[in-house]
């Protein structure tokens, strides 16, 4: 096999820095008290179900989807709701969320759900049943699965392929879960492509996981079409267009969807949880973090309830005193955390905590931009972003949306990590992006 | 020679028989337009910032002449420019109430915390969307002035405590900075409404009144105190402008954070008691036996 082809054009190379690979999953000890935000993932928020004062079982569902393009939440612990109120949520807003708090004589073993034969379910009862379980995808962008699972009818789903890149640094979760969980995500990805009616399964894992390569392969079952494709490691190798282009060397039209040429892309995560979660009949209540970065005592990876405040995760990991900065996912597209009092989501796949050391551009001075065209040459989407800046630092938002293919442009910071003049392009696209769907709605 | 002769005729005549065209051209073609219009926008502002609905000084004074609007609708010129227009064309002045900008929030640095701290593009909207800014209030101004930036009458500048003031003489409520605020503070509002709530957030109780010493606290005093005009909308009053006689003084004096304010000649009046709460909060009294406080941990924000 030609492994150097199985890559995508462009892209960077951050130092990996994946310092916890080696820390198998621990759980930590359930929070005293958790905040479910009502809405973690993309589409509609939930709405709340229970009220003051009910008292609800670990896994109990607390909020039901609102339309097709929504999840419901679950507890993850034993106790009692004390209010439902806005709590901030990691975009720096405050939204609605359901508090519970625990109940110590009550019995934390006891998950909620009753387990079913899913060999016995349709195809449109599985999709349901993905929604009921609340899943949405857990490398980070948080949109529903049971969405994803559903494609239009007139654009069937042959190929599935499984994100085991795990292309930010610092990041080791999804790492971890293939080498500790390999069968329970065979399982997931089963139940996937017997609900999409797929005819295969491709898991990609990028060449410097080689242990998480030979887990996989050796419990695909026999004849089962999965295969496992080892693919360059580069960055963004996980976001879904350049994984369908490093695997199938096939590109996703522009403004298209993986659908549109047949894929389907799940992250490992995800599918570990359908597997576990599905025959059980539970909601999804917890996740496995990596918690990493200078600023931390005992970097791991951590399975937490979800709602969990990273206050709490902070002080059972231990946070020193040089930590100057907490970032929610990786340090490509994270976003800075300006609390924490905010709860643990589900589209959070990291907390890094970095030290000055580790803040590259503390200063933040930025300069002229010089045409080095080192960003154009690291865009994986073929966009320019220097000429996108350019536009953006004018305000010419709509222009750029029309003429220059923001909506393109998924936010991977290759542009930003690459600019020698510390121009924050991804922000400027943020903003752009944030105007024009401002003006989309005003209309 | 003779080329020279032949050369210098041909152009004559081409040239002759060009401006003919021209000249015709001219007379077929010509669009009338009206020299009103060209009068009319002299006298306009030449701001063009959109405030009458019109794109442009020029497109209003074309309605104005159509008399699809009256030179009133145009808040950027002063009483005597709308007049002189007025006269000017013959038609009624149409002049409506003086409308200004209001923001809907009073937590300046002094009053409402910042909890963590912003490094990135200076700007409200850059701001806003990487973590809400970093005030505490999260539904408040951020103070880094992009209303202050896009403002073409000088009308906006922000005090000390970065909280944006509108200078009411000069503000023309074109809706520049209502579009701009990414927190949605800003409306237009007549001069008249005096009875303001100065306060957006959507926290309660102790929540809020840690997070800003002028938040509602969404007690409801107000509505109580003046129950004809102000109503509640979950935990923030709103004023009934319908009712704007009903909107009396009443409701400040029982506010106990100054959250709803009254607003004469831009300067903005809190009750009595809102007074005394905010002083008490500038200079705690002393405690006796307080533990050592605690340091609060901030974390870091950029873009």
């Amino acid at each position: 096999m030609r492994t150097y082809t199985n890559s995508f054009p462009h892209g960077v190379h951050p130092p990996d820095c994946k310092y916890t690979a080696d820390q198998a999953i621990e759980d930590l000890p359930l929070p005293s008290e958790v905040s479910i935000l009502l809405s973690q993932h993309i589409g509609a928020p939930a709405k709340a179900i229970v009220k003051r004062r009910d008292e609800v079982m670990r896994g109990e569902p607390v909020a039901e989807a609102v339309g097709f393009v929504s999840v419901p939440m679950h507890s993850p612990i034993a106790g009692t709701v004390t209010k439902v109120d806005y709590v901030l949520n990691p975009q720096g807003l405050m939204s609605q969320a359901v508090q519970i708090k625990l109940d110590p004589d009550a019995d934390q073993e006891e998950i909620y759900g009753t387990p079913r034969d899913v060999a016995s379910l349709s195809q449109d009862e599985l999709i349901s049943a993905v929604q009921a379980t609340g899943t949405v995808g857990l490398g980070g962008a948080a949109f529903p699965t049971h969405v994803k699972m559903k494609p239009p009818a007139d654009k069937p789903v042959n190929t599935i392929i499984v994100n085991g890149c795990e292309c930010e640094p610092y990041l080791t979760t999804d790492f971890r879960v293939m080498v500790e969980d390999a069968e329970k995500i065979i399982t997931g990805i089963q139940l996937v492509m017997d609900a999409m009616k797929a005819k295969e399964a491709i898991i990609a894992i990028e060449n410097n996981k080689p242990e998480a390569l030979d887990i996989m392969e050796k419990a695909i079952p026999e004849g089962a079409p999965i295969s496992v494709r080892s693919l360059v490691t580069k960055y963004p190798q996980g976001a879904e267009k350049m994984l369908t282009r490093a695997v199938l060397h096939r590109d996703v039209p522009s403004g298209g969807l993986p659908s549109d040429i047949g894929v389907g892309c799940f992250n490992v995560a995800t599918l570990l949880q359908l597997g576990q979660l599905l025959p059980q009949g539970r909601g999804l209540i917890e996740r496995v973090i990596t918690v990493s970065g200078g600023g931390v005592e005992r970097p791991g990876n951590y399975r937490i309830p979800l709602g969990t405040s990273i206050r709490y995760i902070m002080e059972q990991v231990g946070i020193r005193p040089e930590a100057r900065k907490i970032i929610s996912g990786g340090p490509m597209m994270g976003m800075s955390l300006s609390s924490q009092d905010i709860p643990l989501t589900k589209g959070m796949s990291g907390l890094l905590v970095l030290t000055e050391e580790e803040m590259r551009d503390g200063c933040g001075t930025v300069y002229p931009c010089i045409k080095c065209a080192r960003c154009v040459d690291a865009c994986p989407i073929f966009l320019n972003p220097s000429l996108l800046g350019l536009l953006a630092r004018k305000g010419r938002y709509e222009e750029m949306a029309e003429e220059h293919h923001l909506n393109d442009c998924f936010e991977c910071g290759c542009c930003t990590y690459v600019c020698p003049s510390n121009i924050p392009l991804v922000q400027y696209f943020r903003i752009a992006k944030a105007m024009n769907r401002e003006k989309e709605a005003a209309k | 020679m003779s080329a020279l002769i032949i050369a210098g005729a041909v152009m004559l005549v081409l040239g002759l028989l060009l401006a003919a065209m021209l000249a015709a051209a001219n007379k077929k073609l010509y669009v009338y337009e009206d020299p009103r219009i060209d009068e009319v926008e002299a006298q306009l502002p030449a701001a063009n910032c959109g405030a009458c609905g019109f794109a442009g000084c020029r497109a209003f004074a074309e309605a104005v002449i159509r008399g699809e609007a009256t030179p009133g609708q145009c808040t950027a010129s002063s009483a005597e420019i709308v007049e002189s227009i007025a006269e000017y064309l013959g038609v009624d002045a149409g002049v409506g109430e003086k409308h200004v900008a209001r923001l809907a929030c009073a937590g300046g640095d002094d009053v409402a915390k910042r909890f963590a701290h912003y490094e990135g593009r200076y700007s409200c909207r850059a701001a806003s969307l990487v973590a809400g800014g970093g005030k505490h209030c999260t539904f408040g101004c951020i103070g880094y002035g992009d209303c202050v930036e896009v403002c073409p009458f000088d009308a906006l500048h922000l005090n000390e405590h970065l909280i944006p003031v509108v200078d009411e003489d000069k503000c023309t409520a074109c809706g520049n900075c209502v579009t701009e605020c990414p927190k949605n503070l800003f409306s237009i509002q007549p001069i008249s409404n005096k009875l303001w709530v100065a306060c957006a957030t959507r926290l309660r109780g102790r929540d809020a009144k840690q997070a800003c010493a002028v938040a509602c606290i969404g007690c409801g005093l107000c509505a109580k105190a003046a129950p004809e005009a102000v109503s509640m909308d979950g935990n923030l009053p709103v004023v009934d402008y319908d009712k704007n006689e009903f909107a009396v003084r009443d409701a400040i004096e029982v506010c106990p954070s100054g959250a709803i304010c009254w607003l004469e000649d831009g300067e903005r009046i809190i009750g009595e008691k809102a007074q005394k709460a905010l002083d008490k909060w500038f200079n705690p009294p002393p405690k006796k036996e307080k533990p050592a406080p605690e340091v609060a941990e901030t974390s870091e924000v950029s873009g």
